[in-house]
């Protein structure tokens, strides 16, 4: 999970890192408020950014300095609403003015090739760090950190002077390095970014802007991550299989998807998209993984979210039974057409393979539903589906 | 002789006497694993019976397990928020080979426990979040049904447990060697490059079959791998063509993360390599049965 500037903020602040007083607010009169707040201890000076999820909101327009209360509401109308690549501005944050001296660029993150975490550094910060990364590779430093020993003050020193920072400024560094490793290995963080790192005019370092990303797997060790999610931004349908506890991604085709496994289901709606082509483009509905030893349950929830999408003119269940056994995914199948009745007329295409399969295809051919077509393979059965959903 | 697991290997379950540790040492025993004890502190000193009369010892550590039965590989069952301490366990003992079934490890633990492991140099670790591996005929550490495909000569190697039975699936007419489910986690042990690795060293394997998926480089890196070392047919197949940007598809680890991680780049990676990349699993299968019939003739 990303998290929203202002929460990356708050976060920061629990751990010690030095940041500058901010709030978010969703309306004008909410910015106008904080502005009065927090501009008093800034010369009546505050910035009104908008909190999206995504990169280039300066240049957007997302992002204006207020020298008063009231020009903060100002800038909080023209920011809110404001659509930012796709991305609607529901919040901005109120944040203090600062002097800026110099622009910086530091953060933590997964690195994968490795299997280890890497810290990035740059004396040239604010702007963008892959393109920095692209045309100045020597500008930014990369040191490896280990994850069991983490970003201690020595190796907070080393990460500084790599990037080639004076003496004074190592040394100003160093603490806030070691509390922002602190915030990621804390909060099981796979990303920790601060671009830009400030040095104000009086010499204090500031993290002015931080993307933080969560780990979802890690979730377990913090309860109070939960309260961080943007429940509003979630899809409705995504929403409600994370309630029945399904791997449900909403995309925006016509053939509904649901499969065991994520690897077979990713498979899936390639083989459909790519079947799809002779078809006026018929493409995938969702990304539904019913997992390794699904239920009958488990398959009839998993078929009621999908069917509830009007977007879907077929549906395609591909089961490889490894653990599942293909009598429960046929048993799911028909207990759940059966609940819905005569009223829904979409097509079911369905290949199972693998564990029980005999019986499975036995259950559905006793039933012999009308709308439940069984297909022997995945190919053709992704064609099949992909030709369905165009005729209807 | 196979990759990894082979009819030697001793094999102990961490976990076994829970639900899933149970099922799934069952289905090991059943497809011929020397199973040789089970770790659980609370149980030590008891015995679990499985079907068919076999009895199998609980110990209390994995030093004891490995002291008393000389295994030489565990399977990991204990769930996600214990399995850090499993692997640490597991690692100081200094067992050859960790199988980690477990899924929806935090990225930290298995962060840690794999630098912890790459210290002492003695641990392979295979996973998280995978269904291990088999050596059909020999020996099945982890989830991956036995009945699919019988032995033969091709490797297999996948970040992906259902792909991995889909493919033995298709090509259950030749039969595998080896087959490692490396897991879609973000951090995992044992990586593509070790299993092609493997694979090109082993007298038992003409052919390999590689399975990647969206997200991080792993499949251009064992692109570069394979230019560079491997001799032997590689075919291909890369799933997540269609997964939009930003969207976690399943795999913790199955990401494309603004340009990079893409099916796309992957493929062509791939096949600047010389790998032949089939667009669907089956074509995948068809392309390596062509492989192994000009093989045998």
């Amino acid at each position: 999970m990303d998290l929203f500037e202002y929460q990356a903020r708050d976060m920061f602040e629990k751990h010690g890192v030095p940041v500058l007083a901010g709030a978010v607010a969703t309306t004008p009169q909410e910015a106008r408020a904080a502005a009065e707040r927090i501009g008093a201890a800034s010369g009546g000076v505050t910035v009104v950014k908008a909190q999206v999820k995504t990169g280039g909101r300066g240049k957007a327009g997302g992002v204006k300095v207020a020298r008063s209360p009231e020009e903060a509401e100002e800038h909080a109308r023209a920011i809110l609403g404001m659509d930012i690549k796709g991305h609607t501005v529901q919040r901005v944050m109120v944040a203090q003015g600062a002097r800026i001296a110099e622009e910086y660029y530091f953060s933590v993150l997964l690195d994968r090739a490795n299997r280890s975490y890497l810290a990035m550094c740059s004396k040239e910060g604010g702007v963008e760090i892959e393109q920095l990364a692209v045309e100045r590779p020597e500008a930014l430093a990369r040191v490896a950190v280990d994850p069991n020993a983490g970003i201690d003050a020595a190796t907070a020193r080393e990460i500084a002077e790599a990037a080639g920072f004076d003496a004074d400024t190592v040394a100003a560094l160093e603490p806030v390095l070691v509390s922002l490793w602190e915030v990621y290995r804390d909060e099981d963080a796979t990303l920790v970014e601060v671009n830009p790192l400030v040095k104000t005019e009086e010499g204090a370092i500031i993290a002015l802007d931080g993307k933080v990303t969560l780990d979802a797997n890690a979730d377990f060790r913090h309860p109070e991550h939960a309260e961080l999610e943007d429940t509003a931004a979630t899809d409705p349908l995504e929403a409600a299989a994370k309630e029945k506890n399904l791997n449900y991604v909403k995309l925006d085709g016509s053939v509904g998807i649901i499969g065991n496994g994520a690897g077979l289901v990713m498979s899936t709606l390639d083989v459909v998209a790519y079947a799809g082509e002779e078809f006026g483009g018929q493409k995938p509905a969702n990304f539904l993984d019913i997992g390794g030893g699904a239920s009958a349950e488990v398959m009839a929830n998993g078929l009621h979210i999908i069917l509830s999408d009007e977007q879907v003119k077929a549906v395609f269940v591909n089961v490889f039974g490894g653990i599942t056994a293909c009598d429960a995914v046929a048993n799911g199948i028909v207990g759940a057409l059966d609940a819905l009745g005569d009223e829904e007329d979409r097509a079911l295409v369905v290949r199972l393979d693998g564990n029980n399969v005999e019986e499975g295809r036995r259950i559905l051919a006793e039933r012999n539903h009308p709308r439940v077509i069984i297909e022997d393979t995945m190919d053709g059965a992704a064609r099949r589906a992909a030709e369905l959903a165009s005729q209807n | 002789m196979a990759i990894f697991l082979t009819a030697d290997s001793k094999v102990i379950v961490q976990g076994m006497t829970g639900s899933e540790g149970m099922k799934h040492t069952q289905r090991m025993l059943r497809s011929g694993t020397a199973i040789v004890g089970g770790v659980n502190p609370r149980k030590a000193g008891t015995d679990v019976e499985f079907e068919g009369g076999v009895t199998v010892p609980v110990f209390g550590t994995v030093a004891e397990a490995m002291a008393a039965t000389g295994a030489d590989v565990s399977v990991v069952f204990v769930p996600a928020a214990f399995t850090k301490a499993a692997a640490v366990e597991a690692i100081d003992a200094g067992i050859p080979l960790l199988v980690v079934i477990t899924e929806g490890v935090a990225v930290k633990d298995t962060a840690e426990f794999y630098s912890y492991a790459a210290a002492r140099g003695t641990t392979r670790i295979v996973g998280p979040n995978c269904p291990g591996l088999i050596s059909p005929g020999a020996s099945n550490a982890g989830i991956i049904p036995a009945d699919i495909s019988g032995g033969g000569r091709i490797g297999l190697v996948s970040k992906s447990g259902t792909l991995t039975y889909q493919m033995m699936y298709e090509l259950r007419d030749f039969g595998f060697s080896s087959a490692v489910g490396i897991g879609g986690d973000p951090v995992i042990g044992t990586t593509h490059i070790d299993c092609l690795e493997a694979f090109q060293n082993d007298p038992e394997t003409d052919a390999i079959v590689m399975i990647g998926e969206i997200g991080g480089d792993a499949e251009e890196r064992a692109a570069a791998y394979i230019q560079e070392h491997v001799t032997k047919p590689v075919v291909g197949y890369v799933a997540g063509f269609t997964a939009p940007e930003g969207k976690t598809m399943g795999h913790a680890g199955a990401i494309v993360s603004g340009s990079s991680g893409t099916a796309q780049a992957k493929k062509e990676a791939l096949e600047a390599a010389g790998v032949k990349v089939g667009k669907t699993p089956s074509e995948t299968a068809q392309l390596m049965r062509e492989i192994m019939q000009a093989l045998s003739a």
